[in-house]
């Protein structure tokens, strides 16, 4: 196989949201006038999730997802997660924390963050409703051009209060917004090796914000300890590893040893700069959550970091928990309390605050900083307002003093070890 | 003849050509009134029926980055606006030939808005300034689907020979 071949490739996944309704339409009009039944090719294969307007915000929202659970009854789809806390979430968590993600899988999804699902060393990229819907009716993607890929060696050690989050930013900074454009990024190096899945997560969600078509990890024994012992799964797992031999048209080396928290300023995600140059600035919103960083070790830091403080008054902060699992998990641990305590709203997981469409929208001239992927001019829902984009450590420590902070200078914050999502630590396990 | 009605540059987002909040609307009969709705004069324009079919939006690089909205490739559909860009952000190229978006892959290109394009199979003349501009032929792969009227009739004539068979 070689970049710019065209292939069929068959999927394993098959992944949509509230879009399902588009993608529903889409499919009802591809088999109009054939006279052959509108069934999907494989009900077990598509997963539909709940989260980009949960509750509802509007009588069109509802009636969509009224829709779109008479087809997920009509068609047999096992892998429907509706508005419910015992099994609702983000679509991007919800897939990995369920075990329906699985190394050397092939994954597509009506959301551009489906790159998220590399972190388990599956291939998985972001596509239309349309082509969702021809996935839907054929089981398999068409025309597809093989990509060439980029690696991207990560070695060193993280040094406190940096991570998965700042890597990823510093890296789209390093390459821009269109660095990787039809191109996969493939992580390797020490520092990913030592990753947690849930840091994984988060460089290949936003792979696609360097223009990627997807991002990987390839599948290790990370891999395979959160998908036993933190998916349930129990089955083989068939890692597909890269060639020894592998051809890459690029590769990157990324010493993380001195990587200072980075900041992605208004209005594009490459704007990145360290913490330490954007101290200062006044933020009206702390947002943090999100398909990128709403996952345990996000929550806990900080928690830990706004324990027993206030969030600053003229400042507001909402969280959103990337599952109900992780909600409940969260608020077992007291880092829900310890948030709410500090003055944090805590929110019900779902994606809407990121792009705008449901709750936490900023006002004429506001500015927020938000644990989210995108920055964009008209982001959280105002094109009159901005959004930095940082770590959920720099997202506390902001929250604390009203203005971006280096998370570095909350006094004991260096010291904080944390306990959840750790390689080689189950997120079941105590603090 | 077709002119640019709308001249943009960089980087420009799904969120830029339809904004996240209007996302609950998805079908590509209803997306066209919020093309653009932020640039509020231009989508006052198209939804007055000011800009003819076949206008032209110029923008540089990395054209439609950002999330898989296919609203942002519909809506401009809706007024058969033809895209004519230096490169584009995979998502949106691909969302844009499913949908039967004209798009231009133009690396060298250089207009204003008011200009005259002219477009050829292989070249963008700008009949403003007498300059012309190769045109990036698309892969045929994807081009197939252009051809074919979009993904839609394409997938309908697949399930014809695939399940009646």
């Amino acid at each position: 196989m070689k970049p710019g071949q065209v292939l069929e490739p068959a999927v394993d996944l098959v992944m949509s949201h509230e879009n399902a309704a588009l993608v529903l339409n889409q499919f009802t009009d591809m088999f109009a006038g054939t006279g052959l039944e509108a069934k999907v090719w494989d009900p077990s294969k598509i997963a539909i999730i709940f989260d980009h307007r949960v509750p509802a915000e509007s009588a069109k929202t509802a009636t969509n997802q009224k829709k779109i659970r008479e087809f997920v009854a009509a068609q047999g789809i096992t892998k429907f997660h509706d508005i419910r806390a015992d099994e609702g979430g983000i679509c991007h968590q919800i897939l990995p924390e369920n075990g329906y993600v699985r190394p050397g899988y092939v994954v597509v999804g009506t959301d551009s963050h489906t790159t998220s699902h590399g972190a388990l060393g599956a291939l998985a990229w972001g596509v239309g409703a349309t082509e969702t819907a021809a996935a839907w009716a054929l089981g398999r993607m068409l025309n597809v051009e093989v990509p060439a890929t980029i690696k991207v060696v990560v070695d060193g050690d993280f040094p406190p209060l940096v991570g998965a989050k700042d890597l990823i930013l510093y890296l789209i900074g390093l390459i821009s917004a269109e660095g990787a454009n039809f191109r996969v990024i493939e992580f390797h190096g020490r520092a990913i090796r030592r990753m947690s899945t849930s840091g994984r997560l988060v460089i290949c969600n936003m792979s696609v914000e360097a223009g990627a078509t997807s991002g990987i990890v390839p599948a290790d024994e990370e891999t395979e300890r959160y998908l036993r012992e933190e998916a349930g799964v129990t089955d083989k797992i068939s890692p597909v590893l890269p060639d020894p031999d592998a051809a890459y048209v690029e590769t990157i080396e990324i010493d993380v040893s001195r990587l200072a928290p980075q900041v992605a300023r208004p209005h594009t995600v490459d704007n990145v700069s360290a913490v330490t140059d954007a101290e200062g600035v006044k933020i009206d919103q702390i947002v943090i959550g999100s398909c990128t960083n709403g996952r345990l070790d996000d929550l806990e830091i900080a928690a830990r970091i706004l324990k027993g403080k206030k969030v600053a008054r003229g400042t507001r902060m909402l969280v959103f928990p990337a599952s109900w699992r992780i909600y409940s998990e969260a608020m077992r641990r007291g880092y829900l309390a310890d948030l709410s305590q500090a003055g944090a709203i805590i929110m019900n997981p779902g994606c809407g605050c990121c792009l705008g469409v449901h709750q936490g929208a900023l006002g004429d001239g506001e500015v927020a900083l938000a644990t989210t992927n995108r920055n964009f001019k008209g982001r959280m829902g105002n094109p009159n307002a901005e959004v930095y984009l940082s770590s959920p450590a720099t997202a506390a420590a902001s929250a604390l003093s009203g203005t971006i902070t280096d998370p570095r200078r909350v006094p004991g914050a260096t010291a904080i070890e944390i306990a959840s999502g750790r390689a080689g630590d189950s997120a079941k396990g105590d603090d | 003849m077709a002119e640019v009605a709308l001249r943009l540059g960089d980087d420009i987002s799904t969120d830029a050509i339809y904004p996240g909040r209007f996302m609950a609307t998805g079908l590509p009969s209803e997306t066209p009134q919020y093309c653009f709705a932020d640039l509020k004069e231009f989508n006052a324009r198209l939804r007055e029926g000011k800009v003819a079919a076949g206008s032209v939006v110029v923008g540089d690089s990395n054209f439609g980055t950002g999330s898989s909205r296919e609203q942002a490739a519909s809506c401009m559909k809706g007024y058969d606006l033809v895209v004519v860009a230096k490169n584009y952000a995979r998502i949106f190229f691909q969302n844009s030939l499913n949908v039967g978006l004209r798009l231009v892959i133009c690396p060298e290109v250089e207009a204003s808005e008011g200009d005259d394009l002219e477009i050829t199979t292989d070249k963008v003349i700008n009949r403003t300034t007498g300059k012309s501009f190769d045109i990036t032929p698309l892969p045929p792969a994807r081009q197939a689907i252009l051809d074919a009227g979009g993904l839609v009739p394409y997938v309908r004539k697949k399930l014809l020979e695939e399940r009646a068979g």
